[in-house]
């Protein structure tokens, strides 16, 4: 499934400063491909993107406190979080909210 | 470089006319606001179909020119008053649209004063001002625009203990402040006054806008319930800032505090405007509604004064409300010598390592002489080089291997120095110590012509 994933606010320090990712991503159970949620998503990028730090941006098996995920421009609470299942195409962006001014 | 006695007396002089000069700008300050008082209390009885005055109209003509403006949006304007937090980067430029667009009364909290590496952003201060609070520098600035709106000075700190008195005078609240305790506090104390809040921000080359507690919207523990790590909290201090980025996020928070003051449009209220200057996008997204579990504005237990006054945001977001820099304490004082026992250690002549563990791009601001700069993330992958760099400086100096020679580390404002020896020492380097106060502290105590940044 080819997905554009971001990174922002910070986080791309992350993943070797590289803000876009045009990425590749199969979900598998055993030969057969699963519907891929955002929960595998998580997971997926903390193994292949995040290169260092990876408490900066999960936490247990969701994003750290702060970290805004959206799904197509829209925040993932309005999709079912965790649960939201990705399509092709879709843009995930995680962005680290700013306090500075 | 010591300054000479012209300099000296130049200074001197150049004081004593600024000193002279405020004076005559208070004067002028004080006539004009009684002129303008007079003429309005002339003028008050006279008005044209409308509750504008003959000034009004003239000033605010090309408001009152745009069918969706118009002469109600400006007369709501002129009638509400805004409150912006911080007259910094994101404040200044949102104090000058507000001051000039007829903001009845316009209010400013800020205890810091104005510092010149403020100025390539704060664009609302001037040189004239360094030295002096950034609230007398905003408020003069905004009555040197637009005489005939009222201007209020709070010089003093936002706290949970004085936050509802001076926030509820104010019909919307613009949170234009640096730091993640300030940012809940804010949105907090807007929550138990039901005022909206635009809030922004900016670090880097990025910036973000949105509208909370809004017409039912979500406030900010909704979308932030639990506050991020410390790490995860960028300063404009540690990790820079283009001047121009939060001039165009603190615009835009002039343009919705207009929007909802003159109720006009429609307020970036469950939306999120997400800017990346260096790729030139700007993205609008759409953001959770009010969460009816939140702490804040939830249905069960939602917040109330007294919960708020005695709240603890600073233990709550592990930060302080005042962005002074962290000074850590993590090495015994055997483990640290003092800029000054170190500079007599240059003096003397003693052999020596310096290892400089800033960034790099911090060491090509300026370094000092015959450091080596091994960026801290890079310290466990390069101890080989500190190995080779100790062996040739005992070989230089015809030295015995094993025989004193220092090892010391150093970094802008000794954190990350103290970091780097606990690491140095866990590896075997048993004698590295760290430079205290760092970089700073050098400027500070040995050399006051060494750069600070």
């Amino acid at each position: 499934m080819q997905l554009t994933l971001e990174f922002g606010g910070g986080l791309e320090l992350l993943c070797n400063s590289v803000k876009i990712h045009s990425v590749d991503v199969d979900h598998k159970v055993g030969e057969e491909k699963v519907q891929l949620t955002m929960k595998d998503l998580l997971a997926w990028v903390r193994k292949n993107l995040i290169k260092e730090r990876p408490e900066m941006f999960m936490k247990g098996d969701s994003v750290r406190p702060g970290v805004l995920v959206l799904v197509n421009d829209c925040d993932w609470e309005l999709s079912g979080q965790l649960d939201t299942i990705l399509e092709e195409k879709d843009v995930v962006v995680f962005i680290s909210t700013l306090h500075g001014g | 470089m010591a300054e000479s006695e012209e300099e000296r007396r130049i200074i001197r002089e150049m004081e004593s006319l600024n000193d002279s000069k405020r004076k005559i700008d208070d004067q002028i300050g004080l006539l004009q606001a009684r002129l303008v008082q007079i003429r309005q209390n002339n003028h008050s009885t006279k008005t044209y179909g409308n509750e504008l005055s003959s000034h009004d109209i003239y000033r605010y003509s090309r408001h009152l020119l745009l069918p969706s403006f118009a002469v109600q949006g400006q007369a709501n304007l002129l009638n509400s008053s805004v409150l912006v937090v911080g007259a910094g980067g994101l404040g200044s430029p949102a104090l000058l649209y507000l001051a000039a667009c007829g903001v009845g009364r316009l209010g400013i909290v800020d205890h810091d004063v104005v510092e010149l590496n403020n100025l390539h952003r704060q664009i609302i201060h001037n040189e004239a001002y360094i030295g002096r609070p950034k609230v007398e520098s905003a408020a003069a600035a905004c009555r040197s625009i637009n005489s005939t709106i009222q201007v209020v000075e709070h010089k003093e700190a936002l706290r949970a203990t004085n936050a509802l008195e001076i926030m509820s005078k104010y019909d919307v609240i613009l949170d234009a402040t640096d730091n993640a305790p300030s940012r809940y506090m804010i949105s907090d104390c807007c929550v138990v006054l039901g005022k909206p809040l635009v809030s922004g921000a900016a670090v880097g080359l990025e910036g973000q806008l949105t509208v909370y507690n809004y017409n039912g919207g979500p406030c900010y523990r909704c979308l932030f319930p639990t506050p991020p790590p410390t790490t995860a909290c960028q300063r404009c201090s540690d990790s820079g800032v283009l001047g121009v980025v939060p001039g165009i996020i603190g615009c835009l928070q002039a343009l919705e505090a207009v929007k909802i003051s003159a109720k006009v449009g429609d307020p970036l209220s469950e939306r999120m405007l997400l800017l990346d200057a260096m790729s030139a996008r700007i993205r609008i997204v759409k953001i959770r509604g009010r969460s009816q579990q939140c702490k804040a504005c939830g249905d069960t237990s939602p917040l109330t004064r007294q919960q708020f006054e005695e709240f603890d945001y600073e233990s709550f977001t592990q930060s302080p409300l005042s962005t002074t820099p962290l000074k850590l304490k993590l090495l015994p004082g055997d483990a640290r010598i003092s800029s000054k026992e170190f500079s007599k250690k240059i003096k003397d002549a003693e052999p020596h390592i310096l290892v400089d563990v800033r960034p790099s791009h911090h060491y090509k601001i300026v370094s000092l002489p015959r450091s080596l700069n091994i960026p801290l993330p890079s310290l466990e992958d390069r101890l080989p080089e500190i190995s080779s760099a100790l062996k040739k400086e005992q070989e230089c100096r015809g030295l015995d291997s094993g025989s004193g020679t220092g090892l010391y580390v150093v970094c802008r404002r000794g954190n990350d120095s103290q970091r780097a020896v606990e690491y140095l020492h866990k590896m075997g380097f048993s004698t590295a110590k760290d430079i205290i106060g760092g970089l700073e502290s050098w400027a500070f105590d040995i050399d006051p012509n060494f750069p600070t940044y």
